[in-house]
């Protein structure tokens, strides 16, 4: 079964204080889209370097939003990244579109 | 402690600054999303404790490390432990934090940064961060393999062995064999569990089987004793 992203973490870190957990929250919302964006703009200019920290900014999301098994084929992907392979690139991008789609409803 | 945290994401430093704010004894002074902005504050101003990222780009935080006169303690913040191992050459790294960080980690840091300050006000024991952190017993241990970290659990190892450049490293479960010295392991392995009985071998003392006059066995490995060591296995082996 596939996971869903959550605020699992968000909520232990607010601990019911809604005030860190809207600013938790907003930076997540603000902080993702841009490094998406820098993540296919290094993609598009086949940056392996670049995609790879914008891999690891992106992984550190990912795991926040309680997503295991994506943040491990992240991890993967970055690895690969490391030996200039794409292998997971799918992967991880559809991680990214599950994000995008959950950060709307947030 | 006065504190700071140097991370380029801005997610983490708010996490970093949630958590610092549960803990009465942090004072959270600044917040850095490059080392460099650090270094120039660092110039005018001393802190305690330095919450830093590893990976970051341009100026790593090992960069960041290296330029440090007089360095604070400084707890490591990182997704990827890999970068962690380079650091804990220094003996003022206190910790590392695998991110996301949970409150429970961030407290078990903070509670060794504050053994840490006692032991540097106190002049008669040296303790050394490193003591604190690798020498724990309850730690676990990692080496580097072709660019994995592999986690290993201190008390299930039985035997280090020089091999050369190498170190064999025998547990309960399987051998490693890793590029690296018996002098560096033997600053990580924790003191009440280990000795080394000859300059080519580390034992743990609770999984030696028997004792002949100038060797021990050790699961199926016969390990030689040197005379020098043989007393102070001896006297180890009163206190088990």
């Amino acid at each position: 079964m596939q996971e869903t992203p959550n605020l699992n973490y968000v909520n232990q870190l607010a601990r019911g204080d809604e005030a860190i957990k809207n600013e938790l929250i907003t930076v997540i919302k603000t902080e993702f889209p841009e490094e998406k964006e820098d993540y296919y703009k290094s993609v598009k200019e086949q940056e392996f370097k670049k995609i790879e920290e914008n891999v690891h900014r992106l992984k550190h999301k990912i795991s926040i939003l309680g997503l295991e098994k994506s943040y491990k084929i992240a991890n993967e992907f970055e690895h690969n990244l490391r030996e200039h392979s794409l292998e997971k690139q799918q992967d991880f991008e559809k991680i990214l579109i599950a994000i995008t789609n959950y950060i709307e409803t947030i | 402690m006065d504190c700071i945290i140097i991370d380029d994401e801005k997610m983490a430093r708010v996490v970093l600054k949630t958590l610092c704010n549960e803990i009465n004894s942090l004072h959270l002074v600044e917040e850095f999303p490059n080392a460099i902005e650090a270094m120039k504050f660092l110039n005018d101003n001393k802190v305690d404790l330095i919450f830093l990222d590893i990976h970051m780009p341009a100026f790593s935080g090992l960069d960041f490390i290296k330029t440090l006169k007089s360095p604070p303690k400084i707890i490591l913040t990182t997704s990827d432990p890999q970068f962690a191992i380079e650091a804990f050459e220094y003996d003022f790294i206190v910790d590392y934090l695998l991110k996301p960080i949970t409150a429970t980690r961030f407290q078990k840091a903070i509670h060794k940064a504050e053994k840490f300050e006692l032991a540097s006000a106190d002049p008669s024991p040296v303790v050394t961060a490193k003591t604190l952190v690798s020498k724990d017993i309850d730690n676990d241990f990692y080496i580097n393999i072709d660019r994995r970290l592999i986690k290993i659990d201190l008390p299930s190892i039985y035997l280090v062995e020089a091999k050369g450049d190498y170190i064999k490293i025998k547990t309960e479960e399987k051998e490693y064999t890793v590029h690296s010295t018996l002098k560096k392991i033997e600053e990580k392995l924790p003191d009440a569990l280990f000795l080394k009985v000859h300059r080519s071998y580390i034992i743990n003392l609770k999984k030696i089987i028997d004792i002949e006059d100038n060797s021990v066995l050790i699961k199926r490995d016969v390990i030689p004793v040197s005379r020098s060591k043989r007393p102070e296995l001896m006297k180890r082996l009163d206190l088990l």
